[in-house]
C-alpha cells in the first residue's frame, strides 16, 4: 500500500489555534453500567491523538460519541468549530471514520461504493470521480476498481475500508482499531497511512490497545479504563509518571496468581499483575529489591525462569495507573 | 430527504444485483400463479381446464338426462367432454392422462332405475388428475342422490298404498322425465368474484407482496451486520433519513413487483383488475399496510435471517388466512370472520370487488381505509421500536 497522502485536503494549517476535535465530559452509560464516565479531550491539526486501554475500557463507545454513531447522556463534540448534535449533521461531514470491522458493500465494485459514500457527503459529481480516482490510487486498487469488492483480498478491502473515510477529504481522520486481525504487513502499511496523513496536516483520532502501536504514532495519548481517562500527555509527560520506577518483567510458571497477591502485599512493589506466562512490577530500585522478588516468587510457589528490567513504557505507565495490563 | 434516496437507489441496484429480490419480487410469483392458473384454471380464465368423457351403453332416458343436461354445464365451465366409446377406451384415456375422467352409463340403468333395481354409474378417473377425478366423482354421486331421493318418493307412495299400480308407472314416467334439477351454477355475493386466472394472479402478487416488502426492514439489519450501518451513520445523515430510505426502498420494491405482475398476468395470463385507478389505490395500499407489518415483525428480530424467518411466519400465516391460496369467505364462519385481521384479507376483498370491471375506485374506499389504518398503525410502532435497530452495535 502506497502512503496515502491528502491533497487539497480540508485540513486547516497548523498554526490556527482552533482545535479540530473538542469534546468534553463525554459519558454513557447501558443500564447501571458506566461506559465512559466524563471523557474529554483535543486534537489539533496534524497531530495524532491515541486512546490506550484494554478492550472493553471505553475507547470504541467514545468515538461513537464523537462520531455521532452513538447518543450521549452527557458532554459536547465540536468538530471544526461545529457542534455534534443528534439533530445537525454538519460537522459529521469533517470526520472521516474507519470503523473496526469491515464496512463497504460486498456487491458493489470498489468504485461504486466510493461513488455512494461520496453522494452522502454531498460531493459533487466530476468531484466524485475525480477523488476516487486519487483514493483507488493511493489505495493501490485503481485497476481492481470495477470488480465487487466481495472479490478483493482481506488487506484490499482493509485498504479500501480506509480510502472511503478519506474520500471527502475530512480535517478529522478517526481510526477504531484498525489493525486488530491484520496481517503484519499490511498493520505496518496502515501504520505509515497514519502518519503521512498525520503529517499533511489532519488530525487523527486512533484507539489502540497495543502499546507499540501508540508509542509510534500518537504525539499524545490518553490512557483510558473503565471509561475514564486515567491519564493524558505525550510519551514522555506519561513516562514521567512513573518517576523513579522501573518496570520489571518476570517470565515465570506455577501459582502465579499466589505470587502476584504476594509481590503485591510489599511495601517495595507499587504495582504487580500477573499475565499468562509471567508477572509485571513496578517498583524504584528494581535491581536492590531483586532477591527479596524471587524469594518471595519462590514462596507462593512459583519459579522465575527469567527476569527482565525494561526501559519505563507506556505499558507500565497503565500498569502504574490501573494495575491491570494492557492485555488484560 | 435527497440522502433517503440515494440510500435507497443503492439498495435497490444491490437489489438488482443479487438478484434474489427479483426472484422473491416478480419471477417466483409469476411462476406460481402461471402454474396454479395452468393446472386449476383455464386459459379463458374460466373454473375448469379438464377433459372428460362419457360411455354410453344404456342409451335410455337416465343416461340422457346426464349426458344432455348435467354434463353440459360443466362444458359451461371450460371442460370439454368426448365420448369415449367404449369402457376399454375410457379406461385408455384415463392411463394415457388424455381425459381427467370417464362417466360410464352401464347397459340397462334407465330400466334398472325406473324398476327400483341395484344400478351403478361407473367413473373411471386418471390417478395423476385428482382434481377433475373428484369433480367427476362430486357429479357422479349428486345425480345418483337425485335419483335415490326421486326412487324414495315413489317408494313412500308405495308403501303408504294410497296409489294403484298405473298410478306408480305414471309417477315413475314423470319422474324420469322431469329435468335433473342438478346444475353446475357459477354464483357470486355483491358482485365480488374473481375468475380463476385473476384470482391465482392476485392471491399470489398479494401474498409475495408480503415478502418483498420485508426486504427493505431486512437491509437495515443486513447494513448492521455488514458493518455499513456504522458507515451510514457516520455520515453526514439522519437516523431519520436512514429509515426513511428503507421505506422508500421497500415502498418502490413493493409497488413495481406488483406492477409488474398486474401487467404480466393481464397480458400473459389474460387476468382481469377492473378499473385502473381502483386497482392502482389498492395496490399502494396494500404496500403501505404490507410495509408496517413487516417492518414491525423485522423490529423483533436481531438479525436480518431472524427477521426474515418471523417475515416468512407472518406472510405465510396471514396469507393462507387472509385467502390468498383459497377464497376464505367460503370458509367456516369462525375461520371467515377471523381472516379480517389479516391485511391479506382486505387486500383480496377489494381487488376481487374490482376485478372483471364489476366495481369502482368508490366501492374499494372502505377496504382501502382498513389497509392504509392498518400500515399507519403497524408502521408506526415499527418506527418507534427502529430506534434501538438504527443504533451502532
Amino acid at each position: 500500500m502506497t502512503a496515502i497522502a491528502q491533497t487539497e485536503s480540508g485540513v486547516p494549517s497548523s498554526t490556527d489555534a482552533r482545535p479540530i476535535l473538542d469534546c468534553r465530559g463525554l459519558e454513557k452509560s447501558y443500564g447501571d453500567r458506566r461506559a465512559v464516565a466524563g471523557v474529554g479531550f483535543e486534537i489539533a491539526a496534524g497531530e495524532t491523538y491515541g486512546l490506550l486501554g484494554p478492550n472493553g475500557a471505553g475507547k470504541t463507545t467514545t468515538i461513537s460519541m464523537v462520531c455521532g454513531l452513538l447518543s450521549r447522556d452527557a458532554g459536547e463534540v465540536v468538530v471544526n468549530g461545529k457542534p455534534l448534535t443528534p439533530s445537525s449533521t454538519d460537522a459529521k461531514t469533517a470526520i472521516g471514520y474507519v470503523p473496526q470491522d469491515l464496512a463497504i458493500y460486498p456487491d458493489l465494485t470498489a468504485k461504486e461504493n466510493l461513488t455512494f459514500f461520496g453522494r452522502l457527503y454531498g460531493m459533487a459529481r466530476v468531484d466524485i470521480r475525480q477523488r476516487s480516482k486519487e483514493i483507488l490510487e493511493i489505495t493501490g486498487l485503481a485497476d481492481r476498481a470495477d470488480e465487487r469488492t466481495d472479490e478483493f483480498s482481506g488487506g484490499m478491502k482493509r485498504r479500501l475500508n480506509i480510502g472511503i473515510a478519506l474520500l471527502h477529504r475530512p480535517s478529522l481522520l478517526v481510526l477504531d482499531e484498525p489493525t486488530v486481525g491484520v496481517d503484519p504487513q499490511s498493520r505496518n502499511a496502515i501504520l505509515g497511512n497514519v502518519e503521512a496523513l498525520s503529517g499533511a496536516g489532519m488530525a487523527v483520532l486512533y484507539t489502540t490497545h497495543y502499546m507499540e502501536e501508540a508509542e509510534r504514532l500518537c504525539d499524545r495519548v490518553g490512557i483510558i479504563d473503565e471509561g475514564e481517562i486515567k491519564a493524558e500527555g505525550t510519551r514522555r509527560e506519561l513516562v514521567a509518571i512513573l518517576g523513579e520506577h522501573d518496570h520489571v518483567s518476570l517470565d515465570a510458571t506455577g501459582d502465579l496468581t499466589g505470587a502476584a497477591r504476594a509481590l503485591a502485599s510489599l511495601e517495595t512493589i507499587a504495582e504487580a499483575t500477573h499475565r499468562e506466562s509471567g508477572i509485571d512490577l513496578i517498583l524504584a530500585n528494581a535491581s536492590r529489591h531483586l532477591p527479596q522478588i524471587l524469594e518471595t516468587v519462590a514462596q507462593a510457589d512459583a519459579e522465575v525462569t527469567s527476569v527482565n528490567v525494561v526501559e519505563p513504557d507506556l505499558e507500565a505507565v497503565f500498569l502504574k495507573l490501573t494495575g491491570k495490563a494492557l492485555r488484560d | 430527504m435527497k440522502n433517503a434516496f440515494i440510500i435507497a437507489s443503492k439498495d435497490l441496484m444491490r437489489s438488482v444485483r443479487d438478484r434474489s429480490a427479483i426472484v422473491t419480487a416478480i419471477v417466483a410469483p409469476f411462476a406460481l400463479a402461471f402454474i396454479l392458473s395452468t393446472v386449476l384454471g383455464g386459459e379463458d380464465g374460466s373454473s375448469l381446464n379438464v377433459t372428460f368423457a362419457t360411455v354410453d351403453q344404456d342409451g335410455g332416458p337416465v343416461s340422457t338426462v346426464l349426458i344432455d343436461e348435467i354434463l353440459p354445464s360443466l362444458e359451461q365451465e371450460g371442460a370439454e367432454l368426448v365420448d369415449a366409446g367404449s369402457v376399454e377406451g375410457a379406461r385408455r384415456m384415463a392411463e394415457d392422462g388424455d381425459i381427467a375422467a370417464a362417466f360410464v352409463l352401464p347397459e340397462g340403468l334407465s330400466e334398472a332405475v325406473q324398476s327400483n333395481e341395484p344400478a351403478e354409474i361407473t367413473v373411471i378417473a386418471d390417478p395423476e388428475a385428482e382434481i377433475g377425478g373428484q369433480i367427476a366423482r362430486g357429479v357422479a354421486e349428486g345425480f345418483a342422490a337425485e335419483l335415490n331421493a326421486a326412487r324414495l318418493s315413489i317408494g313412500t307412495v308405495i308403501a303408504s298404498g294410497a296409489a294403484d299400480p298405473s298410478e306408480i308407472q305414471g309417477l315413475q314416467q314423470e319422474a324420469s322425465d322431469v329435468p335433473m334439477p342438478t346444475r353446475l351454477v357459477k354464483s357470486s355475493a355483491g358482485g365480488r368474484q374473481f375468475d380463476s386466472n385473476t384470482f391465482f394472479a392476485a392471491g399470489i402478487a398479494v401474498f409475495f407482496l408480503f415478502f418483498t416488502v420485508q426486504l427493505g426492514a431486512v437491509s437495515l439489519l443486513q447494513e448492521r451486520k455488514e458493518g455499513t450501518l456504522a458507515r451510514l451513520l457516520a455520515a453526514p445523515v439522519s437516523r431519520a433519513t436512514i429509515v426513511s430510505a428503507k421505506a422508500i426502498y421497500s415502498f418502490v420494491l413493493g409497488a413495481l413487483s406488483m406492477t409488474i405482475l398486474i401487467v404480466a398476468s393481464t397480458f400473459l395470463m389474460g387476468a382481469q383488475w377492473g378499473d385502473p385507478l381502483g386497482v392502482a389505490v389498492v395496490v399502494l395500499s396494500a404496500v403501505f399496510a404490507a410495509m408496517g407489518l413487516q417492518s414491525l415483525v423485522a423490529t423483533l428480530a436481531s438479525t436480518d435471517e431472524q427477521a426474515a424467518g418471523y417475515g416468512a411466519i407472518v406472510g405465510v400465516t396471514l396469507g393462507l388466512l387472509g385467502g390468498t391460496f383459497f377464497p376464505i369467505a367460503q370458509g367456516p364462519g369462525l375461520i371467515s370472520r377471523l381472516s379480517f385481521v389479516s391485511p391479506h384479507r382486505w387486500i383480496m376483498r377489494s381487488l376481487g370487488e374490482l376485478s372483471g370491471g364489476a366495481g369502482t375506485l368508490a366501492d374499494v374506499l372502505p377496504s382501502v381505509a382498513v389497509l392504509l389504518l392498518f400500515g399507519a398503525i403497524t408502521g408506526a410502532v415499527a418506527l418507534y421500536r427502529s430506534r434501538s435497530l438504527v443504533a451502532a452495535s
